[in-house]
């Protein structure tokens, strides 16, 4: 009995330990995030680092105003439609992939890979092999052709990864069952397989939003003459900091924060439903 | 009503009243047959999305293979075959030359390869060893699996966030008036802000591990959470210690997990160039930047070398660490 209680206490004290450094952890990743957040709300005479200096919504407001810093507005909207296109495409992609990749089929292998190669690429690389053959061809590159052809690039392998977990754990039995009753091809996916695999669906759709909406390394030299936000937020770092980076910074993570949010939620309605 | 149907209702069995007759053969093909007819080809489904990864990613990589031969002339490239940019690659200038003080000293963008490559496996060993204690306190020691969903999606919770603005927030801490030596001289360590931290090594390496720890913690955690608990508490019934049981069992079934994740980090790794700008002040170079400047220089030949050499590090490195897991066999 002794010994029961003093396995017990040692369990709880390693217990406590990785419970004390997981709250370590997070201090660490998401510390500078909340410096930043709070510098944003520096004074009008203050630096980019503590102490701060009074506070004040300044650099909010100057990040309103147009021309602070490039294109504000212009690159957010950019960075939003583009974000959409490739949530869109990359949902249906992985889905009609995963759907052929439930079969055996000739060339699985190399597709399979090849999907795969999206991911291990550094976009520095897919932006200079892409940007080097559209400037030989002739074709100026622009955010909404070589930008969106190298993000879904990118966001494809996620979305299949999650698409190919999906049907790992499918029954087909429901589907062998409604065409034993006689139902089309059509009317089982529809009625069965896509009730079945939606949560799935918006998963995957919304790793190629928020992968997208922060992708800076392979837009680097493919979005011509209009910038992304990354890009932007990028160009105004070259120039002298301030803190409406900071704020600028901030709003983006709170925006991201909101997706996360509005993602949970999406799907936690869809898979009790599907259910 | 579809929902009652059984999993194992395909499974042939005898009935109750003994043996069934088998449905003719010659029907069974029939059916099937039209089955697969009914069903739409795989190719359709695939064709999209091949034709779509051929043009934005099969092509390119074959183009940098190829740009790296032509000839690079002012304001652009033609496609003349030369070696000479391979040659510049791993030449300096009085290299091999006796006469030379550059004699045996390897060139510049080799050796920015190897520095890229140094502070990749450095950070790669700090995230395995921040990382891998994260991953297995949330697979093993939390039990409630609706907090372990919620520890561990907070713990991703930067994965989704800007990377770039993740590496803008690293600038107040760091920095001679920066929070850390804010912190440290509060505290009597030091007495004089040290500009050890920002534009330096160590920050550099802090910052780059802050970035990137979230990719491999997830992996890690799922290889993890797919072990049989029963298994532990096996071993354990047979008088296992708690290390034992974490270096027989747990730690051999989570390797797949950690190649992934390091594959992961390793490439990401390689490829980086914004942070060095940011945290780093541009004070060294990655071969991100160099291509990069290259491009920007419009030595696109030079560029696609340079290219070339961080792809080949990069299968070497991978190809590496596949050696030490086999994760086909694994998956």
């Amino acid at each position: 009995m002794a010994r029961w209680t003093r396995r017990r206490t040692k369990a709880l004290a390693v217990k406590t330990g990785f419970s004390i450094y997981y709250v370590l952890f997070i201090v660490f990743i998401f510390g500078p995030m909340i410096a930043m957040f709070a510098l944003s709300f520096q004074g009008r005479r203050g630096g980019t680092s503590f102490p701060m200096r009074g506070f004040s919504t300044y650099w909010w407001e100057k990040l309103l105003e147009p021309s602070s810093i490039g294109d504000l507005q212009g690159a957010l909207a950019r960075s939003l439609i583009l974000a959409l296109v490739v949530m869109v495409i990359t949902a249906l992609f992985s889905t009609m992939l995963a759907m052929a990749f439930r079969r055996k089929f000739r060339g699985s292998n190399l597709l399979f890979y090849t999907i795969m190669l999206g991911l291990m690429v550094p976009g520095v690389l897919l932006s200079l092999g892409l940007a080097t053959l559209m400037r030989q061809i002739g074709i100026p590159p622009a955010w909404w052709s070589s930008g969106l052809g190298v993000h879904v690039v990118w966001t494809l392998p996620f979305g299949f990864l999650v698409m190919m977990a999906v049907f790992n754990r499918f029954d087909s039995s429901l589907e062998e069952a409604a065409r034993d009753m006689g139902a089309g091809e059509w009317t089982v996916f529809r009625e069965i397989t896509l009730p079945l695999i939606l949560p799935g669906i918006v998963a995957a759709g919304l790793f190629g939003f928020t992968l997208s909406y922060d992708e800076f390394a392979r837009t680097t030299l493919l979005s011509g003459e209009y910038n992304t936000l990354p890009l932007d937020i990028n160009a105004s770092m070259t120039q002298r900091i301030r803190p409406t980076l900071f704020a600028l910074g901030t709003a983006s993570t709170i925006f991201s924060f909101c997706l996360i949010g509005l993602f949970i939620v999406v799907y936690t309605i869809l898979y009790r439903r599907s259910r | 009503m579809l929902q009652t149907a059984p999993p194992h209702a395909k499974r042939h069995h005898s009935g109750l009243i003994g043996d069934q007759p088998a449905p003719p053969a010659q029907d069974i093909a029939r059916l099937k047959k039209t089955k697969r007819d009914q069903a739409i080809h795989p190719g359709w489904l695939v064709a999209p999305a091949s034709l779509w990864l051929i043009v934005f990613l099969v092509v390119p990589l074959i183009g940098i293979v190829v740009f790296s031969f032509w000839t690079p002339i002012r304001g652009g490239m033609t496609p003349d075959f030369t070696l000479i940019n391979f040659g510049n690659f791993f030449r300096q200038e009085g290299f091999f030359d006796p006469e030379h003080r550059n004699f045996l000293k390897l060139s510049i963008f080799l050796t920015t390869l190897w520095t890229t490559f140094r502070f990749t496996i450095t950070v790669m060993a700090v995230c395995l060893i921040i990382g891998y204690p994260i991953a297995f306190f949330l697979a093993m020691q939390v039990k409630n699996f609706k907090w372990q969903l919620a520890l561990f999606l907070v713990a991703m919770v930067p994965f989704w966030t800007s990377y770039l603005i993740r590496a803008v927030a690293w600038l107040p801490m760091l920095g001679r008036r920066g929070l850390f030596n804010k912190m440290l001289m509060n505290l009597g360590i030091i007495d004089k802000p040290s500009s050890f931290f920002l534009y330096s090594e160590f920050g550099y390496t802090m910052a780059l591990a802050q970035l990137y720890v979230v990719l491999c913690i997830g992996p890690i955690f799922f290889s993890l959470a797919k072990i049989d608990k029963n298994i532990l508490e096996a071993a354990r019934d047979m008088g296992a210690s708690n290390f034992q049981v974490f270096r027989e069992i747990i730690l051999p079934l989570s390797l797949p997990g950690v190649a992934i994740g390091m594959i992961f980090l390793f490439v990401m790794l390689m490829g980086e160039f914004a942070t060095a700008v940011v945290v780093y002040g541009g004070k060294t170079s990655t071969t991100g930047t160099v291509i990069l400047n290259y491009y920007a220089t419009a030595n696109y030949p030079f560029a696609a070398v340079n290219a070339i050499m961080l792809m080949l590090a990069m299968m070497i490195g991978v190809f590496f660490i596949l050696r030490v897991v086999d994760i086909r066999k694994e998956l």
